[in-house]
């Protein structure tokens, strides 16, 4: 009986099902389907010439118990995540929030300043003239000019810089769809709350900022969340771009320069390996996201 | 009559929004100058981190080729010169395949991969945001969680996937998982659901079915949402340069090409400034004409 009201409801609401049909038809090959793809293959070896063969969980084994690479990018993944991430959120909405006082004309300018290098493409290889290591190279120009070193630093071949080197770039070109969220969210707040606020006895912008601003901004926090999250556990262009691929000693490694190694048109060619570590990123970041979904749930509550 | 109604109704909407923008910038009673000043300090010192390798950039595009390797560098060219650019279009005639033809393959990429993505997922983004049907918050449900992985970790089985349509070296294998952007199938959404209901019941009184009410209302109506949606796809499509996917010399994209050049060494500094700019200068100029409607539909970004 609720089956056959239940068809009868698809029936009569077919024309939306028709518009949904191509974007699900894509989404469905291009997202859900890879996912389930990877999940499978990563327990069978397979080099795409001979058919995958079951391999169990000897991936998975390898990748913790013998791969000393790999442990090395999960370690460097999650230092530059814990960095990266929180800080370019937190940056994204504090420069928001900032730019949000701001009369208009300036605050599209700085909007401009602060988005720019996030669309920039490629522009951030200039940082390799930075950090480059020769006399040349704008950094070492700087420091020798002010005494403080008096040899040039080979910044990108020095492992111990590899990770800070990542950072200040990665950061550097994080304030992105999540900023623009922020500095549109702001401007949504309804301005008779502040008012109001203000008559109740709020004191100062802190207290405007914890009491008003933050929970009428939920809906967007969560969505920043969610971009600064799944693009800092994917760090890869900026470390092979800046420090080579492979880096030295394997010092600017992550999970996903690490499953370049093997994936397609690459020299070990392994892909039941390397969708064991794109299965194991995806659940890395799935939990970091549910989890800090439900941590800012909670903000004001 | 009808249509007298939607037009009133699109007035009013609009007033609305400027009534809204009007009240903004007053200043509010919680505000210290003390505060302010350091407000500003704070910003004048990241806006120079932000901007200093991009204007690095632009400068340097413009600079004669004994000025970019002065000990110390200067930021501003001494004798502004166009000689970069004059290079690099030699070098371009040069080429065994002409500049133009990878110019055209990027074009082709770009046009046909946000055409295609913002109609086909607007057209999905409608019911998903303004009707209620069986399965819908499964689907939306499945869009956010989505967003909570990057596509980096279904590369590989894209791949694969990719391979077995028969599209390697081809301009589709990068155009047609573009369509599939959930981004911008979430961003339109969310647009949508601030359409009013009122508005797609006037033009169903009025004889529309749902895709003409589709094209003819609500589309022009979410012209910022997919403006915005154009620009994030258009920004990752420009740059592509097509590795892994296209080998043939004569379909690589224009970001492959440049990238060529770059590693062509120290006697190319000069033309890898110049390409530099080049590559920089488009999408910021695309953000910079579209900004006020972007941040119109980044409002709607939130996730409740």
């Amino acid at each position: 009986m609720r089956k056959a009201s239940l068809l009868k409801e698809i029936k009569s609401k077919k024309v939306y099902y028709s518009m949904l049909i191509p974007f699900m038809l894509l989404f469905i090959t291009f997202t859900v389907l890879p996912v389930v793809i990877s999940f499978f293959l990563s327990f069978s070896t397979f080099d795409m010439l001979n058919p995958p063969r079951f391999a169990g969980l000897n991936n998975y084994i390898s990748l913790f118990l013998h791969d000393d690479e790999f442990l090395i990018a999960l370690r460097n993944t999650f230092v530059l995540a814990i960095i990266v991430g929180p800080i370019s959120y937190f940056a994204s909405f504090i420069f928001a929030w900032l730019i949000n006082e701001l009369p208009r004309k300036v605050r599209w300018l700085f909007t401009i300043i602060f988005y720019a290098p996030s669309i920039s493409g490629s522009a951030f290889l200039l940082w390799i003239l930075i950090f480059s290591g020769d006399y040349y190279g704008y950094l070492n120009g700087f420091l020798i000019n002010l005494n403080i070193i008096s040899e040039p630093i080979q910044w990108l071949r020095t492992p111990k810089y590899a990770l800070p080197i990542i950072i200040i770039v990665q950061l550097w070109l994080s304030l992105g769809v999540s900023f623009l969220s922020f500095v549109a969210g702001l401007q949504t707040v309804d301005t008779v709350l502040y008012e109001a606020a203000a008559i109740d006895g709020i004191k100062n912008r802190w207290q405007e900022l914890w009491y008003i601003t933050l929970p009428q901004m939920k809906p967007q926090l969560m969505f920043g969340a969610l971009m600064q999250i799944t693009s800092s556990f994917g760090i890869a262009s900026v470390s092979t771009a800046l420090l080579g691929f492979p880096s030295v000693e394997y010092s600017g490694h992550t999970i996903v320069t690490h499953m370049m190694d093997f994936g397609p048109g690459s020299q070990r060619l392994e892909l039941g390996y390397a969708s064991a570590i794109a299965t194991i990123l995806f659940f890395i970041m799935i939990i970091a996201n549910t989890l800090v979904q439900k941590v800012i749930r909670r903000v004001g509550t | 009559m009808e249509k007298k109604n939607i037009q009133e109704l699109k007035l009013s909407l609009a007033k609305r929004k400027l009534v809204k923008r009007g009240k903004r910038g007053k200043k509010r009673i919680s505000r210290s100058w003390q505060g302010d000043v350091v407000l500003i300090v704070f910003l004048l010192a990241f806006g120079a981190f932000s901007a200093y390798p991009l204007v690095f950039t632009i400068a340097n595009a413009f600079k004669p080729l004994n000025e970019m390797f002065i000990f110390p560098p200067k930021l501003l060219p001494r004798n502004f010169t166009f000689d970069n650019f004059r290079d690099l279009f030699n070098l371009i005639g040069n080429t065994r395949i002409p500049l133009s033809k990878y110019f055209f393959n990027t074009i082709f990429i770009t046009v046909l991969g946000v055409s295609g993505h913002v109609f086909i997922a607007a057209l999905a983004a409608y019911p998903l945001a303004k009707h209620r049907f069986p399965g819908r918050s499964v689907i939306n449900q499945l869009i956010v969680y989505s967003l909570m992985f990057s596509s980096v970790v279904t590369s590989i089985s894209n791949y694969l996937i990719i391979s077995k349509l028969g599209l390697i070296d081809s301009p589709w294998a990068i155009i047609i998982p573009s369509w599939g952007f959930t981004l911008g199938l979430f961003l339109m959404r969310q647009f949508m659901t601030t359409i009013p209901t009122e508005l797609l019941e006037a033009a169903k009184m009025d004889g529309a079915g749902e895709y003409r009410t589709f094209f003819t209302v609500v589309m022009p109506l979410v012209k910022p949402a997919w403006l915005t949606v154009v620009i994030l796809l258009f920004q990752q499509l420009w740059s592509t340069d097509g590795a892994g996917y296209i080998f043939k010399e004569n379909l690589k994209p224009l970001s492959y090409a440049l990238s060529q050049i770059v590693a062509g060494g120290i006697a190319r500094t000069g033309t890898s400034a110049a390409v530099a700019f080049l590559m920089l200068l488009v999408p910021i100029t695309v953000f910079i004409i579209n900004q006020t409607k972007i941040i119109d539909t980044m409002a709607y970004s939130g996730i409740k």
